[in-house]
């Protein structure tokens, strides 16, 4: 009788401690599961602006261009970047390694590569053009690769980099842009539902001043100092002759470096890229107009492409017949996917 | 392979690439490369294309959305040295250089224009968007068709030019993927951006036109060729003999031709000497090609890489090439352009036209577009050879329209032989609205380059079967006549500077003036209409309480 009892005894301990490590795991996959959709986007877009002009603000392009080169290389395919360069500096006559835009006087990281694509450049890069790129009041002959087609769900990344005071930016030393005009772009942007969540980056002088008039919901902003500080450049190359890069970008590539496209690094990480000891000027952030946690936003929600995969249960009928142009007419087994040309 | 039973024929579709290596005179070294598609199908018909093999679909696109019938682009880095290195296979001008023929369907040339370049500055990201009507012209003799067409109204063409274009590698890569190969595998592979921009002369072109496929012309096809041509300088100059590589020159070895190729071939010319003294040639070959080029009959080493055996053991070909540099025939066709005067007021454009030949004079086409704040005076116009006047036989000139459209001069001159003709015309430069100026105006402003378009005499008899199997480089040009080869020369583009305001004025002219204002002004004012009273000093408390008192009682204040 006592060694039944304790059969069963045992049995109901087993099966309850069963219960609760399946209870308990499938708590976990539906952590997981809600960790999956929580962010709410479905594609990525980014913005990198160099607005500098001349042979010495080669660090500006440098640094937009390692923005570049982190994002593509985390998943966002060129059709998603709008890149804006003010200057050429790789084929520049006083570049002593034609086609090269380094990034450290060790000239390791060639951050302009072999496969980049310009949207913007040269005198294109303008306020206005700026502008009209970020509300989409383009003009209709305007191509595909130079516009911004985001929509409600889309995840924004804009960097701008160059020089700026307090509560403007300059645009190839002839023009500027304020915090407000910037601050109502984005209201527009939201007006239109051109994003779902925006990151902002500046690495300019006085950077802080930019995202101080933001008022529109879901933007998240980082900038490389504070009202009143200037951001400083990083090392000069002997050989170029010039400033490579600044020491914001400098250090945020070399974290973005350590970024795979499965990292769950977050948002809070990035706020501690280049503390006052290495960058002299103190970065700051604005995460007050962000509905979610910082902590619950990853690196790769904004730097990457990393697509979601949902799962369905449904049941598609792929029978029916599919007319070709040529009139010929397949059995429909083959299915086409809504074209995504070059 | 199952044949899929279809209406509609499938169009045939064609691939072929080549490279051409011609050591220059100086010692530096030219390679030319041509990718050429032969695609059979109507782009104009009502049905659209919409499958595509070889041919890229985004120029396919751009055919058809757009009416065009011949669409030539290039983008060029540095100048072709005409007097060093020779005539090139395939002539451009620096910067970017866009023409096109439409059909003669269109009806509004002009708006399908815009469009046009809006839609080419994206595919190659260039800023071709700059192009509009004040630096497009319309040339009435230049720029003739290059395919078929029996339609020459000039009203279908325009021409436009950006001198300022830069190209670097962000040009390559979107040309790059037009090709059917890519850059993965044939001769792309050697398209290493690197070593390409670190040139003397580089230059990506596309060229679209209708071909005849036969004799009779019974049926036409589309071809695109896309060429890139580069001159390499010499960085170890030694005494004795010349040595180049292909992996010296591009940091790369070939492996394969491009699977989708029907020919894969690369020449290299040996004409200077056929013995194998001067020069010599590793792995050698067996295979020779003679060819009738610019005016020359040329001998070619040619590799095929469509054969397993040019890559040997290794499975890899490096070409090294070893010569000695000899005399080159002087080119019987070369131009020069500069700009003389002082000032910023006024100037003078002269272009210089050498014609080497020993006995023979030819004609020449000179077109010249100068934007409109260059103000030309055209009754200066002279043009002179051997110090006497040379009337043209032709002019065609259409004065500017400012902030509208620019000059265009063409002029059809005979050059006499051996000799040079001077072309020069003042002009008076202009000052633009503070807002035209571009954010680094003391750099200049730029000129396009002067096209000089001419049938130069040949040496040897030209080939005019355009139909047989004949190397790109030397099909290009179509050839009308045995005596004589079409030629192409391109000027140097101008910098003017252009009077150019202190753009800090405003600034400083606001500040002074509200100073003076303020100060003076107001001074004034303050002085003759400010007035004097006297004031009593406050009263004391005890004559305060008084004075209240004393109003009660209603009694004057003390």
């Amino acid at each position: 009788f006592l060694g039944e009892q304790c059969c069963t005894m045992k049995i109901l301990t087993l099966l309850s401690l069963l219960a609760t490590h399946l209870s308990a795991s499938s708590v976990n996959i539906e952590e997981n599961a809600g960790q999956f959709f929580s962010s709410g986007h479905t594609n990525n877009w980014a913005v990198l602006v160099c607005t500098s002009r001349f042979w010495f603000n080669y660090r500006h392009v440098a640094n937009t261009l390692s923005v570049y080169r982190s994002v593509k290389r985390l998943g966002i395919p060129d059709s998603h970047i709008v890149l804006m360069l003010a200057d050429d500096m790789a084929c520049n006559h006083r570049n002593p390694k034609p086609a090269t835009v380094f990034s450290h006087k060790n000239m390791e990281l060639n951050v302009y590569g072999d496969d980049v694509e310009v949207d913007y450049r040269g005198y294109e890069v303008t306020v206005e053009n700026f502008l009209r790129v970020l509300t989409g009041r383009l003009p209709p002959s305007t191509p595909r690769s130079k516009r911004l087609l985001s929509d409600d769900r889309s995840n924004i990344l804009i960097y701008l980099t160059g020089h700026g005071g307090n509560g403007f930016l300059k645009f190839q030393d002839s023009e500027e842009i304020s915090n407000v005009e910037l601050a109502d772009a984005f209201e527009q942007m939201w007006q239109k539902r051109r994003y779902n969540e925006l990151l902002f980056i500046i690495d300019t002088c006085q950077g802080a001043s930019m995202y101080e008039r933001f008022y529109s919901p879901n933007l998240m902003a980082l900038a490389s100092s504070q009202v009143g500080e200037d951001s400083l450049s990083h090392q000069p190359d002997l050989a170029i002759g010039v400033h490579l890069m600044d020491r914001y970008t400098f250090y945020l590539l070399e974290f973005l470096e350590d970024i795979h496209p499965s990292s769950k690094a977050n948002m809070n990480d990035l706020f501690k890229v280049c503390p006052k000891s290495q960058c002299v000027s103190t970065p700051g952030h604005r995460t007050d107009l962000f509905l979610r946690d910082p902590g619950s936003a990853l690196i790769t929600d904004f730097f990457g492409s990393v697509r979601k995969v949902e799962i369905t249960m449904e049941t598609i009928n792929l029978t029916e017949p599919i007319q070709q142009v040529d009139g010929s007419v397949s059995d429909g087994s083959s299915v086409v996917p809504p074209g995504v040309h070059r | 392979m199952m044949p899929v039973p279809s209406s509609v024929p499938q169009p045939k579709d064609d691939f072929q690439e080549e490279l051409v290596i011609r050591p220059l005179h100086s010692g530096d070294i030219y390679a030319s490369f041509q990718f050429r598609t032969l695609w059979e199908t109507d782009f104009m018909r009502g049905n659209k294309v919409s499958h595509y093999r070889l041919f890229p679909k985004s120029l396919g696109q751009v055919i058809s959305k757009f009416s065009v019938r011949e669409l030539h682009i290039s983008f060029t880095q540095g100048y072709w040295r005409t007097m060093q290195w020779g005539q090139p296979f395939l002539p451009s001008p620096p910067g970017a250089e866009l023409w096109v023929w439409f059909q003669d369907s269109v009806t509004d040339v002009d708006g399908t224009w815009k469009e046009l370049t809006n839609v080419l500055s994206g595919i190659f990201c260039a800023s071709l968007n700059f192009i509009d009507s004040t630096n497009t012209v319309q040339p009435s003799a230049s720029f003739k068709p290059l395919g078929i067409g029996n339609v020459t109204d000039h009203r279908f063409l325009r021409y436009a030019t950006l001198p300022r274009e830069i190209v670097c590698t962000e040009n390559l890569t979107p040309w790059k993927k037009l090709l059917p190969c890519g850059s993965k595998a044939g001769l792309a592979v050697l398209l290493k951006s690197e070593k390409l921009f670190h040139s003397s002369f580089h230059s990506q072109a596309v060229h679209i036109r209708p071909v005849c496929q036969d004799w009779q012309c019974k049926t036409t096809s589309w071809e695109l060729r896309q060429t890139l041509n580069v001159v390499f300088d010499l960085h170890t100059p030694g005494q004795g003999k010349l040595e180049w590589s292909l992996f010296k020159m591009f940091s790369r070895t070939l492996t394969e031709a491009c699977p989708l190729a029907s020919s894969s071939k690369i020449y290299i010319d040996i004409t200077d000497d056929p013995q194998g003294e001067q020069f010599e040639v590793s792995p050698a070959t067996h295979l020779l090609s003679q060819a009738m080029v610019l005016g020359d009959r040329r001998t070619f080493s040619v590799y095929d890489l469509t054969q397993q055996i040019t890559f040997g053991t290794v499975r890899s070909l490096n070409l090294l090439i070893r010569w000695k540099s000899r005399d080159m025939l002087r080119p019987l066709l070369h131009a020069e352009r500069y700009v003389a005067g002082y000032g910023l007021q006024t100037g003078e454009i002269h272009t210089l036209m050498y014609n080497n030949h020993p006995y023979r004079s030819f004609p020449v086409l000179l077109l010249d577009s100068v934007p409109w704040y260059l103000r030309l005076y055209i009754h200066t116009l002279t043009v002179t050879s051997k110090g006497k006047d040379n009337k043209p036989s032709y002019i065609h000139y259409q004065p500017s329209k400012d902030r509208v459209r620019p000059h265009l001069l063409e002029m059809l001159v005979q050059l006499p032989p051996n000799s040079v003709t001077e072309v020069t015309v003042q002009f008076e430069r202009a000052l633009l609205k503070w807002t035209e100026y571009t954010p680094d105006p003391n750099h200049g402003f730029y000129v396009g380059s002067s096209v000089i378009s001419s049938l130069v005499p040949s040496i040897v008899a030209m080939d005019t079967n355009s139909t047989r199997e004949q190397p790109l480089f030397s099909s290009f040009f179509p050839c009308k006549e045995e005596s004589s080869y079409f030629m192409r020369v391109y000027t140097e583009p101008l910098l003017v500077n252009l009077p150019t305001p202190d753009f800090s004025m405003p600034y400083n002219v606001i500040c002074l003036t509200c100073t003076v204002v303020a100060v003076g002004y107001g001074s004034l004012y303050n002085l003759l209409t400010r007035s004097f009273q006297i004031e009593e000093p406050s009263p004391g408390l005890a004559k305060r309480i008084a004075n209240i008192i004393r109003k009660m009682r209603g009694v004057p204040p003390l």
